[in-house]
């Protein structure tokens, strides 16, 4: 088997979930948390911190026991571990304010079913050195939390007039409360991923140029 | 550079090999997390005493302290911090020793999911003197004013709970009783919905608690 | 209506809090197979039985969770629940009805992935409803999956024949429609009263 371990830890390593590969935007991955959780921006970075723990401490558990893992039990080793982090992420918040833990409800839960951890346990993790693994593990999920972050922060903004819980509208700003409901969630990312694309398109554009 | 033989199958493993794995895995795994439980119990529960003292000292004005209180068949209990999860109503002491009232909880069906709040209840003046929303999921801007709306917080600094009449939420402007809240217009579900948690609530707890207080501690 | 009534619990999951595109579980599938009506409907029909056996699972196990205090390894064992039940309803749709289980194809194992159902599992405990509440929950969840999966299907099928720009192609289009669909739930809310 061609061991990528052999080769060295780029910036790639690290960039890949940034831009290119960013789970929210390019990948479409882990679109459930991404639409619940970022009706305030606050719960968007605290959902992205978390998946992103979850993401470093499972993909270096994942690799550290990469030779040790028969492979028709693969998957079910990979849940068991990624569930275990989850819960510790998930007492964790809990233990240091209750009122995140309320705002995040069950979500935080569910990162144990974000495509994101497993897709990433299997495609790369397994197939990479520990330091590789906790260095695309922190990329990907610093690119999810920006993701996040870009819903959050809209949302916030337009929907109830503050960021991070500081009213930053004017007095008069009449806030529009779609951004904070459901179809909201749907409408920014809808939003975002078309700046996606066209950005995107004006990149590939200039490089065939 | 290219590889000229095609890699070798790993031979399939013993199924001891697969439990084996599996187990350690879990086994692992769950010592991890009876750690983790261990280790994040305290904070959590400080954190939990916090939100309900701060909660308990809203809804009574001047209180400084806390006592735990729990009302059952038997009368009115007294209650340590340690065993604080069997209480079902607090009482709020102020800087003087006084007692300023208890607080009891509350709950009702409001537009998107139950609605728990904590009420201030002055058992001189039958009166309800203090409301805060424990946990809602009400729409943001509209539902969700019970919270921020300072009119309507208005109508708890003296809520008639004499029981003479039934607490009942009125629309907006009308409210002409002192046992009456005035509803917020557009959020009318949520406004209602925190009259039938306060009306169920004292019909519930004020008759048992004026007894046990009548019979003495 | 009385909130604690089954068939309150089954039409809030159903309509007014639906499963998909209120509460936001279950988005991947729901974005990536509703291509076509009867493959969304097959879907739909899976996963709501899979929701059945879990819920009922997830109940059970709660109960043993709770009585020895071993609240921590909650997460864990729903999710080896849900492995197990989505395997034994693969098993079945094989057994019974080999053309359903090559339609669904890869989607069928994706169902343990579905954040749908471990949320049906998380919200149900979270709410401490009782073994009828679930079952009525969890029925009311496969409904409301289901639903918005035919919607979305339906308007895809008319989408392919209209004029869409390359910007919002795809994904973009499709949360657009998702998010119009969501809006119209919102009507449902003040049913059952």
């Amino acid at each position: 088997m061609n061991d990528k371990a052999v080769e060295p830890v780029t910036w790639e390593t690290f960039a890949q979930g940034l831009w290119k590969e960013n789970p929210v935007f390019v990948m479409m991955l882990g679109l459930c948390p991404a639409l619940a959780v970022t009706n305030t921006a606050m719960n968007a970075l605290a959902m992205g911190l978390a998946t992103t723990f979850v993401l470093i401490c499972s993909g270096f558990l994942v690799s550290l026991l990469r030779k040790v893992i028969p492979k028709q039990v693969r998957i079910a080793s990979y849940i068991i571990i990624i569930a275990t982090f989850v819960t510790m992420a998930d007492y964790g918040i809990k233990a240091i304010s209750l009122d995140l833990y309320q705002a995040l409800g069950a979500f935080i839960q569910l990162i144990v079913v974000n495509c994101i951890i497993l897709g990433r346990a299997e495609a790369y993790a397994s197939k990479n050195t520990p330091l590789k693994a906790i260095v695309n593990g922190t990329g990907m999920g610093v690119g999810f939390t920006l993701a996040l972050l870009c819903l959050g922060v809209v949302r916030e903004v337009l929907g109830s007039g503050s960021l991070f819980g500081v009213m930053i509208m004017p007095e008069r700003f009449q806030p529009w409360s779609i951004f904070v409901l459901p179809p909201g969630g749907f409408f920014v990312l809808a939003a975002w991923l078309m700046v996606f694309s066209y950005v995107r398109k004006r990149k590939t554009l200039a490089e065939a140029a | 550079m290219t590889d000229s033989t095609p890699p070798a199958v790993p031979a399939p493993a013993s199924g001891v090999r697969l439990i084996v794995t599996l187990g350690g895995i879990a086994v692992f795994s769950g010592i991890l997390l009876a750690m983790t439980y261990e280790f994040t119990k305290p904070y959590i529960a400080r954190n939990e005493s916090e939100a309900l003292e701060a909660a308990v000292f809203d809804v009574l004005p001047g209180a400084v302290s806390r006592v735990n209180y729990r009302l059952d068949e038997q009368g009115l209990q007294q209650l340590d911090d340690d065993n604080v999860d069997q209480a079902n109503l607090y009482a709020g002491i102020d800087g003087e020793g006084e007692r300023v009232g208890f607080a009891l909880p509350g709950e009702a069906r409001g537009y998107a999911d139950v609605i728990r709040v904590l009420y201030g209840y002055d058992h001189e003046t039958r009166q309800i003197i203090g409301l805060k929303v424990l946990s809602s999921n009400e729409t943001p801007g509209l539902g969700d004013r019970i919270i921020r709306d300072e009119d309507f917080q208005e109508n708890f600094k003296s809520l008639d709970a004499s029981l003479t009449h039934d607490i009942v939420t009125v629309k907006s402007g009308e409210k002409e009783n002192p046992w009456e809240i005035d509803g917020i217009s557009g959020a009318t579900v949520s406004s209602v919905a925190i009259g039938k948690a306060l009306r169920e609530s004292t019909r519930t707890w004020l008759p048992k608690l004026s007894q046990a207080l009548e019979e003495g501690p | 209506m009385d909130p604690s009534s089954p068939l309150f619990i089954f039409l809030n999951a159903f309509l007014i809090n639906n499963f998909v595109l209120a509460m936001f579980l279950g988005l991947c599938p729901f974005l990536g197979v509703s291509g076509k009506i009867k493959t969304a409907g097959n879907m739909g029909i899976a996963v709501t039985f899979v929701m059945l056996v879990s819920s009922i699972c997830a109940y059970g196990l709660n109960v043993v969770l709770s009585r020895y205090d071993l609240e921590f390894l909650r997460l864990i064992s729903y999710i080896a629940v849900i492995a197990s039940a989505v395997q034994l309803v693969e098993m079945a749709i094989k057994r019974f009805s080999p053309a359903l289980f090559r339609a669904l194809g890869i989607f069928l194992p994706l169902i343990t992935t579905n954040c749908a159902i471990l949320g049906l599992a998380l919200f149900q405990t979270a709410r401490e409803y009782n073994f009828v509440q679930s079952l009525a929950f969890a029925l009311g969840a496969g409904a409301g999956f289901t639903l918005a999966l035919l919607l979305m299907a339906g308007l895809r099928e008319k989408l392919e024949l209209a004029e869409v720009p390359d910007l919002a192609r795809d994904a973009a289009m499709s949360l657009m429609i998702a998010g119009l669909l969501s809006l119209a739930f919102m009507g449902f809310a003040g049913l059952g009263g």
